[in-house]
């Protein structure tokens, strides 16, 4: 009898098993939302962004792992990075039409917070933004459905101030781009800054697109410091205020953020701002070489930032389908941070079939990814940086923080 | 003494400077509102995509004198194109007064239809201009870039403060002074000139003494538009192209052909210049000239600053709105609007 029991169980548990495996068979095709300014003011960025999400995806479907052999299939959708309301019915078209399981996303922080507020949360699935960074994210009521790949600017900012410190730079002037980002960036840098003993001059805002800032770097520079930090975007009203201080000889160096970070500040403004610091997420870790060469191969010609972050959004929410073992909206919720952080087996870049496999084994993972994926209690990453100086034309590393 | 000094340079380069080009560019696009309102009697609000459309032509053929690798430095190749830029829009002007304002002259509609209008046309060359060269910034300044370096001028003089002069800056004083002087001229020795202004002061009387009323509204719009290039044109090298603050432009020009008195063009240059000037001098945060001035402790911890930079548009708009309200006819007695 008691073998005979026995044996009914281990009969039940196979076929139960059994059920279970052709239940993931039947459901093979998952989709996966990826909701990114592909029109607006970071169009650029954002085909390379999507397309590395997107190769994280097609990884775990090649691998014929994942579930046991389901296929993700990824759903873009137009953030439109600064349009609110056009942001949340592509979010809604997601969800409710397109019925994905998963967002990778949104973007800017503006438009990641009204869909992750509006959309996402309320119908209980689950974001991972790969560049939102505003602090006010890290503090929204998202009951554990928002997640980021990019730190938050609140470290940014306490980075930057460390920096500057470092660099022996104590007094300083401030000016933002006036969004959620500058403010949010340039509010955590100053009263880091401040903590460290260090004097902000003067704070003033900049609307982007203006054709001349003379006035408000008049403004700035009768504050008497000798430095400015400019918190703004490299394409816009950050470059002209640098632009129009060099013009007037208002500043000897300046400090920047990460939106001011790129080769084309230095094409635009030449040797005069050799020497100028500055900060940007990022690392030279094994995982971001890795998936360099991984990028490359899957035919992502760019170097854009938030690419990698995007790969990491991307996969976090792939193995948490398996370590779930179901392409479900709230077990996808409950895994994410499992396979994030530790115990487990560290994962690198293109180490998803490894992942996926002991997953399916009932082992334990701590997703590494290309920008050392580790996410804190409300589920964003620490990050680390690297500190920038522009020398002979040219941007050069000075250290990862 | 050496302190005064600094004090001097520092309001040279952050404010007298800034606004004297700044308020030359105002004047320049001013006269242009005013000889319209002067002789065809409406506000013409198409006037700063006026000055839209003529800068894109002068880009473009900008554009095109850089890549055949013809220049005149050290000053901008766009001084080249400017002819160019001004016979295009000599000939919109011309079309838009054919095809939209000439019907409404030949049926006396009341001035504020003419307004109207003249919105519509501004939405219109506004389109052309973003479909032809885009919404975004355009950089067509070239040729050196200052008379007069910060570096330079603290090592000649020994100051602590900098002063720099740019060639953009220097170039619209001279063109301006050169228009206005030559403007000038036309009106007060020409018989086109006379012939305009009688126009412009009595209508009847002037149609009754043989003025023909079609060559001087013809008159009216190729002055109008070749001041629209060059004004145009100089903001653009000056600060940046870009569609949409050529449009923003127009509330600061009509707050200076309005203060100056409209119809006056020697009203339009002063007012250009009050202008400019209040918006720089009250959004300047006086803090460091204080320094060299004042003993240390008597200068505010604050920056000494009337108003944000934010608020650099409202300033025009206040002085528009004072003006209208104390004294309509503006500083040098214009007409009514």
């Amino acid at each position: 009898m008691n073998r005979y029991f026995k044996k009914t169980l281990m009969a039940s548990a196979a076929l139960l098993g059994l059920a279970m495996a052709s239940n993931a068979m039947a459901q093979e095709d998952i989709k996966v939302g990826v909701i990114l300014g592909f029109t607006g003011p970071i169009e650029s960025l954002t085909p390379d962004m999507a397309a590395s999400a997107e190769l994280a995806m097609k990884e775990a479907s090649d691998s014929g792992l994942l579930l046991g052999g389901a296929t993700v299939t990824p759903i873009r959708a137009d953030s439109t990075c600064v349009d609110a309301a056009a942001a949340t019915a592509g979010a809604e078209r997601l969800i409710t039409s397109d019925n994905v399981v998963a967002i990778v996303g949104a973007d800017c922080s503006g438009v990641t917070t009204a869909i992750a507020e509006s959309v996402a949360i309320p119908n209980g699935v689950v974001m991972v933004s790969p560049s939102a960074t505003s602090p006010a994210l890290t503090t929204i009521t998202d009951n554990g459905y928002f997640f980021r790949t990019a730190p938050s600017d609140a470290r940014g900012g306490e980075v930057l101030a460390q920096i500057v410190m470092d660099h022996g730079i104590t007094n300083v002037a401030v000016t933002y781009t006036n969004n959620d980002y500058g403010k949010g960036l340039a509010d955590s840098f100053s009263a880091a800054f401040v903590n460290m003993g260090g004097t902000v001059a003067a704070t003033a805002a900049h609307e982007d697109g203006k054709a001349d800032y003379s006035a408000e770097v008049a403004a700035l520079a009768a504050s008497g410091a000798d430095h400015l930090a400019v918190f703004g975007y490299v394409d816009q009203g950050g470059k002209g205020i640098i632009q129009t201080s060099l013009d007037t000889g208002a500043f000897q160096g300046f400090i920047l953020g990460d939106g001011m970070i790129g080769q084309s500040l230095i094409d635009n403004l030449g040797d005069g701002i050799n020497g100028t610091i500055g900060n940007v997420p990022g690392s030279d870790s094994e995982g971001s070489k890795t998936f360099d060469v991984l990028a490359r191969d899957g035919g992502i010609e760019g170097d854009g930032p938030y690419r990698a972050e995007s790969y990491d959004a991307g996969a976090l929410i792939m193995l948490a389908i398996q370590a779930g073992g179901s392409a479900d909206r709230a077990s996808i919720q409950a895994n994410i941070m499992n396979v994030a952080n530790a115990p487990g087996e560290p994962i690198g870049p293109g180490e998803l079939a490894k992942a996926l496999q002991i997953l399916a084994d009932g082992g334990d993972v701590d997703y590494v990814g290309a920008t050392n994926v580790e996410l804190t209690e409300v589920g964003e990453t620490t990050g680390s940086y690297k500190e920038l100086i522009i020398e002979d034309g040219a941007f050069k590393t000075l250290s990862i923080r | 003494m050496e302190d005064l000094l600094n004090a001097i340079v520092l309001l040279c380069n952050f404010v007298i400077v800034p606004a004297l080009a700044y308020g030359a560019q105002l004047a320049l696009g001013a006269l242009g509102v005013t000889l319209i309102y002067g002789i065809l009697r409406f506000s013409n609000f198409a006037h700063g995509d006026l000055m839209a459309f003529a800068t894109m032509i002068v880009i473009l053929v900008t554009w095109v004198l850089q890549d055949a690798g013809i220049g005149i430095a050290p000053l901008p190749t766009a001084l080249l194109a400017l002819p160019v830029g001004i016979l295009g829009a000599i000939a919109i002007s011309l079309v838009t007064d054919r095809w939209v304002y000439r019907f409404y002259r030949e049926r006396k509609s009341a001035p504020v239809t003419f307004v109207i209008a003249s919105i519509g046309v501004m939405f219109m060359l506004n389109g052309i201009v973003r479909v032809v060269i885009g919404p975004d910034d355009q950089s067509f300044a070239d040729g050196s870039r200052f008379l007069l370096e910060v570096g330079e001028f603290r090592e000649w003089t020994g100051l602590k403060e900098g002063l720099a002069i740019k060639m953009s800056q220097a170039l619209t004083l001279a063109v301006a002074v050169l228009c206005v002087g030559a403007l000038f001229y036309f009106l007060q020795r020409t018989r086109a000139g006379k012939a305009m202004r009688a126009y412009s002061d009595n209508e009847d009387l002037a149609l009754l003494s043989g003025v023909d009323p079609a060559r001087v509204v013809f008159y009216a719009w190729v002055i109008a538009a070749a001041l629209a290039t060059i004004a145009g044109t100089l903001y653009g090298l000056d600060k940046s192209f870009k569609p949409f603050t050529y449009f923003q432009l127009l509330l600061p020009i009509f707050a200076a052909a309005i203060v100056g008195g409209i119809g006056q063009p020697l009203g339009a240059i002063v007012g250009g210049f009050i202008v400019a000037f209040s918006e720089v001098m009250i959004t300047y945060a006086y803090r460091k000239f204080l320094l060299y001035l004042l003993p240390q402790e008597w200068v505010p911890d604050g920056l000494v600053q009337l108003l944000s930079t934010d608020y650099k548009f409202a300033i025009s708009f206040v002085i528009l709105v004072v003006v209208l309200l104390v004294r309509p006819t503006g500083v040098f007695r214009g007409k009514v609007i």
